[in-house]
């Protein structure tokens, strides 16, 4: 019997419990110039441009204070939460680091050689001609992970303060305007009850506050809400999971492929595709995409990856290597009617993932949120000059620039995927081809917990773990670098009584193992039953959000530490 | 008083650790932490403060490369006052014997009435290295210490040994190393992480502190690694399938009776 | 006199700790591939058989220094500073237990000695003692050797074993001037046993229940069968979560790290995060009515098969094998 998850919301106000006025009495308040929401490709752009863009204000830098850029990374450094393909396309780097040459950045290689193959269980086909979209060369591989190290780096030296292992739990607002963020509370037990070790939160006050936060958006949704700043479609979200391995003989190109183990038929909605990136002579880079409205309750990312590793064209790749790195994260995929309305509110932009700067079907992002980055400093610093925070300018600046061109063209190729991969495809070649003018209109992006979810045949098909090469939940979850405190409090809002099929599509869908249905219960094939949360596997991917739950905050500093995924 | 914190920078736990098979050293490029066992040295050392004991400073005392700066930041986050850096090329390579004797001089420059540090390291798994300190600095030591409580410049610890606790006087100056299960170190507050930067850090090579060069470095190690070797195979194990529960039964018997465990 | 000098701890009623024990026999064993001698070094009121009676364990002489306190370590590295000065030893022994790592590490800095500690096994290479410890969690393993003498060597618990042969050896008494600071420490209580707060990071069985178990109440049959081996019980995450089992019983990447010689795993799927805290006990029996369950890969002894039929049994047999 078909659930549709929306159906069960998840216990959870965003605007009323992540909004907040200042607490804090003025002594214990930490004042800071300008404070970022994450430390990823969009805040730190962020920060090193702010920096840049100080030198030349002395009277500006002077009135931020004695900390005029604070980024606050909720992981154990920045990088240790980001995660992507990624094939990125150097404008940005170009752009913040002009003295910098390509061999001097955290990357792998400049693509010469891409290619993108459909599968079937058993062959894999080239497309030829190679579908546009895909097309990478002059890109750079690059590990987004090593990439956030990188640009932490480089904003310390230029001055900037990184609050790492720093959740920022709570939106400052007063009069509606943003005032900067609340740090979360660290030494709570499972119950939520404070520990011997307890130490509260602070109050982040700032004149300028940057959302960076990336695809969870956990105050970006609490600030859509509370300032109605929702774009005219919801979000949705794919799921990728990836693994690194070492090889023995070196991959000569970027692959992408289509097809098997997804299924085609429209019923299952199992839009996405795989990729597998060189990563320098001994790496090599293996995920699978795929959206989050999947209707199969047993369809499982993580398994359908370790299924696709099981054919015969991946074999020779992986074969003889060892797998040194895993990890799993969503990307926002609604693309330009799912942006917000606006990207500012006074005293607060929103910049890269977290506002839906992604182009799904080219598969960037990377780039977008670095520029974003740097026009938010831009108009910061233009702004806070006249003493003002009104950041509309920002909005001008990202409404002009290729983010809005580039995301404007693909507006309507991702959702006729999920009509099927046929359909789909050829729409998205149509886009491609007319660059955007065909098919025109708007079509409306579903909330991927609206379709509804039934038991199908799925998992039937994935393969055993052996460990070697075949890995099951846990073990990867090890691997990622996940040593959370077990009795953590749960930061998962999920109703925990639901029927059986919704259970199930959170247990298969969860990378991480997250979730379970007790023995029992499964045994004895009830209707309604118990969800079993274990907060400490999670690697904060967002996915439950997608579908029908909620990810907040966990202490900072819990979660994975990636190292070059 | 005036106490001295022993603190390390270590690979983190998540981080694949490996030995680079030219050097045979740890490789040390990946994410590195501060030492989780010397936390709990930090914060008994906040509790000797807080708990009434007239403490002037606490000082985090580290010997390490450039990137050891970052585990004296969190320290001092985390209640020290300021920092001491040993940091020296010719240090490289130091063994057990070296690095103590090389921390003991900066140690002494500071004259402590007390040194803390955790019991042991997540890198190095030595266990030792407070008691190779005291040693050179003239102290009274004691490692494994899980309970500790000052009162007229002594020292009642509780540690375990190999027939049990035991419950040991200790004068000051003193050195005590401490396992995890002493407290539960706190979290540092975003302030007091904000303001690490700004408190005082010195830096000092060797020739600031009396050390001798060929004491220190692998050439004044006294141990050499000569190999470095993968741990013996271990054999595939038995599966007995559960037919009879009371043959299955007699067949573990035997089992444990063959190798001794009953 | 050239060789190896071991340490022999011994309890407040004259018991000797089996590691020094083993010690000794390894000590007396290497002193022969080497050519050289084994000797013992005991501290405190031991008695004149018993101090000639380790030379049933392969050793010569014992010295004994009956002023110098047991059970604190800095008054026996003045003992054993002097006597491997005086008689020019060449290496320290110690079995595995808190006193050698304490004992050896001090030497260490009073003879400006090489030290290696968690040995597991000393090899003879070219007429020099060669050290092999684990690293890196057990994932490899080091050969040290020493550039100078003496070489001090502080082994893994229970890596020596113990063998008794005849033999008895010559006892001769040093006066030692202990240094200021070794008299600064002073043991109040000695060796206090604290019940039931079993400590399982020290026992020498282990059985472990895991979510196989089915029931909180089903953990009973873990402790008969760990009673029934003078052995602790220990849990996985899982089930401590789920509040079956105390926390202080957890073992794996976030509990507890556990390497007895005996670990019974009663319905343990043996996910990494478990393995990762006891993969390194001597011997591994376990226990799982599921044939693909990961701790087969690992254990010594896998039975497939219902634990609440063979659990009860076997603790019957092993107490009938003990009693009768």
């Amino acid at each position: 019997m078909a659930v549709e998850p929306l159906e069960f919301p998840p216990p959870v106000k965003p605007a009323e419990e992540f909004i907040t006025g200042i607490t804090d009495p003025e002594e214990e308040r930490i004042e800071v110039g300008v404070a970022i929401v994450g430390g990823g490709p969009a805040g730190l752009a962020c920060a090193i441009k702010l920096m840049q863009l100080l030198e030349n204000e002395p009277e500006l830098t002077e009135k931020l204070g004695e900390v005029p850029v604070a980024v606050v990374e909720k992981g154990k450094t920045t990088g240790a939460h980001l995660l992507s393909g990624a094939n990125m396309k150097p404008s940005a780097m170009r752009e913040l680091f002009p003295d910098l040459d390509p061999s001097d950045w955290p990357v792998y290689q400049e693509v010469t050689k891409d290619a993108v193959y459909f599968l079937t269980s058993k062959v894999a086909v080239p497309l030829k001609p190679m579908p546009p979209n895909f097309r990478n060369h002059g890109n750079y591989v690059t590990s987004i992970a090593k990439l956030g190290r990188f640009l932490g780096e480089k904003a310390e030296e230029a001055g900037v303060y990184i609050l790492s292992e720093t959740a920022a739990d709570k939106l400052l607002v007063e009069d509606r305007i943003v005032r900067g963020v609340r740090s979360g509370d660290k030494g709570r037990g499972k119950e939520g009850e404070e520990l011997s070790n307890f130490e509260p939160g602070s109050d982040l006050v700032a004149k300028a506050t940057v959302l960076a936060e990336g695809t969870l958006g956990h105050l970006t949704g609490a600030a859509l809400d509370y300032f109605d700043l929702g774009g005219p479609d919801p979000q949705r979200w794919e799921l990728g999971v990836k693994e690194v391995w070492e090889v023995g003989k070196p991959l000569d190109r970027v692959i992408h492929t289509l097809g098997w183990p997804l299924r085609w038929r429209p019923k299952y909605k199992e839009a996405g595709g795989s990729f597998i990136y060189p990563m320098g002579e001994d790496k090599v880079a293996i995920g699978l995409v795929v959206g989050l409205d999947t209707s199969d309750a047993t369809f499982s990312t993580h398994d359908a990856l370790q299924q696709l590793k099981t054919h015969p064209f991946v074999k020779k790749i992986l074969e003889g290597g060892k797998r040194v790195g895993w990890g799993a994260k969503t990307i926002p995929s609604g693309g330009y009617w799912s942006m917000p309305k606006r990207l500012s509110s006074p005293g607060m932009v929103i910049t890269g993932d977290a506002a839906g700067m992604v182009n799904v079907p080219t598969l960037k992002g990377i780039h977008y949120a670095m520029h974003s980055g740097m026009y938010a400093a831009e108009a910061i610093v233009e702004s806070l000059k006249q003493d003002s925070v009104n950041f509309e300018n920002y909005e001008r600046k990202v409404k002009d620039s290729l983010i809005e061109k580039d995301l404007w063209q693909s507006r309507n190729m991702r959702q006729p995927l999920s009509r099927g991969l046929i359909f789909g495809g050829v729409m998205g070649s149509l886009m491609v081809a007319t660059k955007g003018a065909f098919p025109g209109g708007h079509w409306k992006n579903e909330p991927d917990a609206e379709v509804p979810v039934d038991i199908d045949g799925a998992a039937k098909k994935y393969p055993k773990p052996d460990n070697k090469y075949i890995f099951d939940k846990l073990n990867s979850v090890f691997l990622s670098g996940n040593a959370t405190r077990d009795d953590a409090p749960n930061h998962i809002r999920i109703q925990e009584k639901v029927p059986r099929e919704l259970a199930q599509t959170w247990v298969s869908m969860c990378p991480a193992q997250v979730y379970e249905i007790p023995d029992e219960q499964l045994e004895s094939g009830s209707e309604t039953v118990d969800v079993q949360v274990t907060p400490s596997n999670c690697v904060q991917c967002g996915a439950i959000t997608a579908k029908g739950g909620r990810l907040t905050l966990p202490e900072g500093g819990d979660g994975p530490l990636y190292q070059d995924l | 008083m005036k106490i001295c914190v022993l603190v390390k920078e270590v690979p983190d736990a998540a981080v694949d650790k490996r030995i680079d098979p030219e050097t045979k050293r740890l490789d040390r490029s990946g994410e590195k932490n501060l030492n989780p066992f010397d936390t709990h040295a930090l914060e008994a050392a906040m509790q000797v403060k807080e708990g009434g004991s007239d403490v002037e400073e606490i000082v985090a005392v580290t010997m390490g490369p450039e990137s050891a700066v970052r585990a004296l930041h969190k320290a001092v986050a985390l209640g020290a006052d300021r920092s001491v850096h040993l940091s020296d090329d010719a240090l490289a390579g130091s063994d057990v014997c070296a690095t103590g004797y090389a921390l003991a001089r900066v140690l002494e420059a500071e004259s402590p009435d007390l040194v803390l540090l955790g019991q042991q390291s997540d890198d190095g798994e030595c266990y030792t290295i407070g008691a190779v300190v005291a040693d050179h600095l003239k102290m009274p030591s004691l490692t494994q210490v899980i309970k500790m409580d000052v009162a007229d410049a002594k020292l009642t610890c509780e540690r375990q040994a190999e027939y049990g606790y035991d419950t040991v006087e200790v004068e000051l100056p003193a050195v005590i190393s401490v396992g995890d299960a002493i407290n539960e170190p706190r979290y540092p507050s975003l302030k007091a992480i904000m303001g690490a930067k700004k408190k005082p850090l010195d830096t000092k090579a060797i020739g600031d502190v009396g050390i001798e060069a060929d004491r220190v470095g692998e050439g004044g190690s006294r141990t050499a690694v000569l190999e470095l070797k993968p741990p013996p195979e271990k054999e595939a194990g038995e599966i007995i399938e559960d037919e009879d529960t009371n043959e299955t039964v007699e067949k573990i018997v035997a089992w444990l009776d063959e190798r001794k465990l009953i | 006199m050239a060789g190896i000098l071991v340490y022999a701890l011994h309890d407040d009623e004259g018991n000797f700790n089996k590691n020094s024990l083993g010690a000794l026999s390894e000590a007396a064993k290497l002193a022969g591939e080497l050519g050289t001698e084994a000797a013992a070094v005991v501290v405190g009121d031991v008695a004149d058989d018993a101090a000639a009676g380790l030379g049933k364990y392969g050793v010569g002489k014992v010295y004994r220094c009956k002023e110098a306190p047991e059970g604190l370590a800095q008054p026996i590295v003045d003992v054993m500073a002097k006597v491997i000065s005086d008689n020019d030893f060449d290496y320290a022994l110690f079995g595995g237990g808190l006193l050698g790592f304490e004992i050896g590490a001090g030497l260490t800095a009073r003879l400006n000695a090489g030290v290696t500690m968690e040995v597991t096994q000393v090899n003879v290479q070219d007429g020099k003692l060669v050290a092999e410890r684990p690293i890196l969690q057990d994932s490899q393993i080091a050969d040290v050797g020493y550039v100078d003498k003496p070489g001090i060597i502080i082994g893994r618990l229970n890596a020596f074993d113990a063998n008794e042969g005849d033999g008895t050896a010559e006892v001769e008494d040093v006066q030692v001037e202990l240094s200021e600071w070794s008299t600064k420490a002073r043991m109040v209580t000695r060796g206090e046993q604290r019940g039931a707060d079993v400590n399982i990071e020290d026992a020498n069985v282990l059985v472990g229940g895991g979510r196989g178990l089915g029931k909180k109440e089903n953990f009973e049959l873990a402790e008969q069968l760990a009673e029934s081996m003078g052995g602790a019980v220990a849990a996985t995450r899982a089930v401590v979560d789920a509040g079956w089992y105390p926390y202080a019983a957890q073992i794996g990447q976030t509990g507890k790290t556990v390497a007895p010689n005996l670990y019974l795993a009663l319905g343990i799927s043996g996910a990494i995060q478990h393995k990762v805290g006891m993969q390194n006990s001597e011997n591994i029996l376990a226990i799982n009515k599921d044939q693909n369950a990961p701790i087969f890969e690992f254990s010594d002894l896998g039975v497939v098969g219902d634990l609440h039929k063979i659990v009860p049994k076997l603790t019957e047999a092993i107490k009938a094998k003990k009693g009768g």
